[in-house]
């Protein structure tokens, strides 16, 4: 069996100094070489571990006879974002853990090939067409990968659709939470002007629950959609956390990608930390370190409390975090952090791994007089996120859950009527393609509610 | 008329401005208490600013805004006609003073923006208030002719005497209690003015309502950019606030997290003076 083939990636030690993209992508050539791993199987396991069953093999079949059209519209039939989902889905636990090249071998690149068709589909655009299944308004809450997708959706079945976004930009997540060196701003814009060339309407600097309430659209709309996220950040409430240098990842992360901090003339300010540790060991803890080290920190610490398989971040990230130099702390907890009128350092604990918990994951146990001091700068905080209150704090007919989710029955729709929700809104910190997945469930519900009226 | 277009500004003094801005979803849900967060330009960064007044049938939203650094510099070159690139709100908690009877308010320096729709307001509603304003100096002193029109009394102090009374708004505060009781206190300006007067209404006695002028980036809960700790748990001054009780708030870590880009603004401020050729004070 052919190895796998790789994409091209930017040097190690010169992206540590710029925000350009890391990995350049598959060429032609060697998209096709890849395309033609695929073995083309009649039960492709592969489409069991997406979650929204791309067809794989189809696309990849397009790819390989150079029929890029094809392919982007095979794509684009489950994916309405193949060129963000190509680079920041978690393959390696999805779609390509279920490819059966991977039981003896190295798995088809589906990533790699799903990017190079989504970049294809960008650079070719066609306008959706526009069927007019349904009538009526919808207005969607968000403007993450959640609510785009349900509004290209509707808009796609002849809604009338209005976004709603808080912020000054669109796109959520990929646009105030990714970084550039990992998906192009401009990606994300591209997607999105398609989104206006089919007629959606984006309203930007608008807060629901503030600025418009819940009930207010319910007047106007005859169906709502709530994608607004997980975007409430988690501290771990200890001693110190509140010191001048302690950022949330949320708010570091904003202020470079959202704000632009990394450029030069940015208005908004960001002190740039020379030692600088971060506390979590996911994407958003990944995403962290390397922007910390691309703003020209001497050392970045990953400090993690379990060990290295238990890290929650894309394989690709880990690795190229570490190529970077990021150190790993691993098995080792903050307890407080420590300094004057800024951050000093912060006091650790070692641990151990005890039993497996619900999830089959190692709980994490401190161990006793192990506690050390690592020195450090600046702390950036990435233990994750949960639904932000403020939509329900303005509407509390919304039924939540654990953590502050919105509950939803199995179309999607909250316990108000005519109002669903869906993305990381409903199920707490998930993955881009789950929130996508999400929105086109929703937008499907919508349709038929609208149809039948 | 053009998305949050300045329709008036009037130059209160010279380093503060009122400004009438369209924005009629924004003035739709307004309440006293509340704040907005505009960006200036396309690459400003996001900056808040108190609701000081709001006519829902124009459509607009009044602030009122002290020339400090780099963006309210930026701002203050806006006139009449032109329009910001972003304007949100209404955000953050409304205040409700009106279930108390007697009340003290105090404003400091730019604090007596967040004052004077306060009082404006309870005078609407039929309740007359004693109001305490303070400034470095009769320049800074802003609306004091408003507020004498709307409050029970007004106290004047200035820290040169150039106007008013000679001192700081706490000798006031002080010499008021001797005499005098209130139910709430609510107060705005410099945190270590809001602290100050804090130590005293503790001793007092008086419930006290300080409204927090933390760092803000989103302003919707977002970010943990604007923690405050209150009574030993971190609060969000954007959503949970902008008002807390002011006896359990911690200023001196507010004070601390406030300073934290002084250097980066001092510099970017410089900067654009010197391109302004306003340089002689860097
Ligand atoms: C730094 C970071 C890195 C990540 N990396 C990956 C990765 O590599 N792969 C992956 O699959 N996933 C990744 N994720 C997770 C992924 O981005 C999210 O699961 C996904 O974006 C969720 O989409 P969503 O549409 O539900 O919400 P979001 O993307 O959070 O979008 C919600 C939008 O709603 C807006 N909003 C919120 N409240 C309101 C309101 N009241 N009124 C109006 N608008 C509102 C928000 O401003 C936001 O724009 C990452 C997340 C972060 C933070
Ligand atoms: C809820 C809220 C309401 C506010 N209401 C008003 C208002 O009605 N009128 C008004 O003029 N200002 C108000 N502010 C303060 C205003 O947002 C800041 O003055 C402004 O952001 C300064 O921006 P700058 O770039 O011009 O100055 P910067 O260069 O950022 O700062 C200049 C100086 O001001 C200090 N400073 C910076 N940010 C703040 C802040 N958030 N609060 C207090 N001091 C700060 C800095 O330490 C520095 O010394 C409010 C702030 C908040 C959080
Ligand atoms: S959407 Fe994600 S999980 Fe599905 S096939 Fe594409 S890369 Fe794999
Ligand atoms: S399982 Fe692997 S080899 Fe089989 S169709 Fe899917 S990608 Fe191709
Ligand atoms: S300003 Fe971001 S959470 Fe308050």
């Amino acid at each position: 069996m052919k190895n796998r083939n790789k994409p091209r990636l930017q040097d190690p030690i010169e992206r540590g100094k710029n925000f350009n993209e890391v990995s350049l992508g598959f060429d032609e050539e060697t998209a096709i070489l890849e395309a033609n791993r695929c073995i083309q199987c009649k039960k492709p396991f592969c489409m069991e571990g997406c979650p929204v069953s791309v067809n794989i093999p189809g696309f990849i079949l397009q790819l390989r006879t150079k029929n890029f059209d094809e392919a982007s519209k095979i794509l684009k039939e489950t994916n309405m974002l193949p060129a963000v989902c190509g680079r920041v889905c978690p393959q390696e636990t999805q779609c390509e853990s279920k490819c059966i090249l991977g039981r003896k071998g190295e798995s088809v690149a589906i990533g790699s090939l799903e990017r190079f068709i989504g970049d294809y589909a960008i650079k070719n655009a066609k306008p959706k067409e526009i069927k007019n299944v349904a009538k009526g308004k919808v207005a969607i809450v968000g403007s993450g990968p959640a609510g785009l997708t349900c509004a290209a959706d509707c808009r796609a079945n002849g809604l009338d659709v209005t976004i709603f976004e808080s912020l000054h930009e669109p796109g959520g997540v990929l646009t105030y939470g990714i970084p550039e060196f990992r998906l192009p701003i401009n990606i994300v814009k591209s997607e999105i002007q398609s989104l206006k060339e089919i007629g959606v309407d984006i309203e930007l600097n608008v807060v629901i629950g503030k600025t418009i309430f819940i009930e207010e659209l319910l007047e106007e709309y005859d169906a709502i959609f709530l994608g607004s996220g997980a975007g409430l950040p988690i501290f771990l409430e200890m001693e110190g956390e509140n010191l001048p240098g302690v950022y949330s990842a949320n708010e570091y992360l904003t202020r470079v990608n959202l704000m632009g901090a990394y450029k030069k003339d940015s208005a908004t300010p960001l002190v740039k930390g020379k030692v600088v540790a971060v506390v979590g060991a996911g994407n958003v803890a990944m995403d962290s370190a390397r922007t910390a080290l691309r703003l020209g920190a001497e050392k970045v610490m990953i400090v993690y409390r379990r060990s290295r398989k238990e890290m929650p971040a894309r394989h690709e990230e880990i690795e190229h975090a570490e190529e970077e130099g990021i150190e790993f702390i691993l098995l080792t907890n903050p307890v407080k952090i420590l300094g004057k009128s800024h951050v000093e350092g912060m006091e650790v604990v070692k641990m151990d791994l005890g039993e497996e918990d619900e999830k089959g994951r190692r709980r994490p146990i401190p161990i006793e007089g192990s506690n050390y001091f690592i020195e450090c700068d600046q702390v950036i905080m990435a233990l994750g996120a949960s639904p932000n209150p403020l939509i329900v704090n303005s509407c509390p007919e919304l039924k939540t859950g654990r953590n502050g989710v919105l509950i939803v029955d199995e179309n999607l729709e909250t316990s108000i009527k005519n109002v669903f929700a869906g993305g990381d809104a409903t199920s707490g910190s998930a993955t881009v393609i789950q929130a996508m997945g999400a929105g086109r469930r929703a937008a499907k519900s919508i349709v038929e509610r609208l149809k039948s009226k | 008329m053009k998305k949050y277009e300045i329709l008036k500004k009037n130059k209160l003094y010279d380093n503060v401005h009122e400004y009438e801005i369209y924005a009629p979803l924004v003035a739709k849900n307004a309440r006293p208490g509340q704040f907005i967060i505009l960006r200036v330009d396309k690459d400003g960064e996001r900056i808040p600013f108190t609701i000081c007044g709001y006519d829902k049938k124009r459509g607009t939203i009044k602030i009122l805004v002290q020339t400090l650094g780099y963006s309210t510099l930026k701002l203050s070159l806006k006139e009449e006609g032109d329009a910001l690139e972003d304007f949100v709100g209404p955000l953050g908690i409304p205040t409700d003073l009106t279930k108390y009877e007697n009340i003290l308010l105090i404003g400091g320096g730019i604090g007596i923006a967040v004052i004077y729709p306060q009082v404006s307001f309870l005078h609407s509603i039929g309740k007359k208030v004693d109001v305490i304003i303070g400034a470095r100096t009769r320049e800074l002193l802003m609306y004091d002719e408003p507020i004498a029109k709307a409050s029970k009394n007004l106290y004047m102090m200035t820290d040169d005497g150039s106007y008013g009374e000679k001192g700081f708004v706490t000798a006031k505060l002080e010499e008021l209690l001797k005499t005098k009781t209130y139910d709430v206190v609510m107060t705005v300006g410099p945190v270590m003015m809001m602290k100050a007067v804090c130590d005293i209404t503790k001793k007092a006695n008086i419930k006290t309502i300080i409204s927090m002028n933390s760092i803000m980036v989103d302003g919707t809960g977002m970010c943990g950019c604007c923690r405050v700790t209150v009574d030993g748990k971190t609060k969000y001054a954007c959503v949970d606030g902008p008002e807390f009780d002011g006896h359990k708030v911690d200023f001196l870590e507010q004070r601390e997290r406030g300073a934290y880009y002084k250097e980066q603004e001092q510099e970017a401020y410089c900067k654009l003076r010197k391109t302004l050729h306003q340089d002689h004070y860097c």
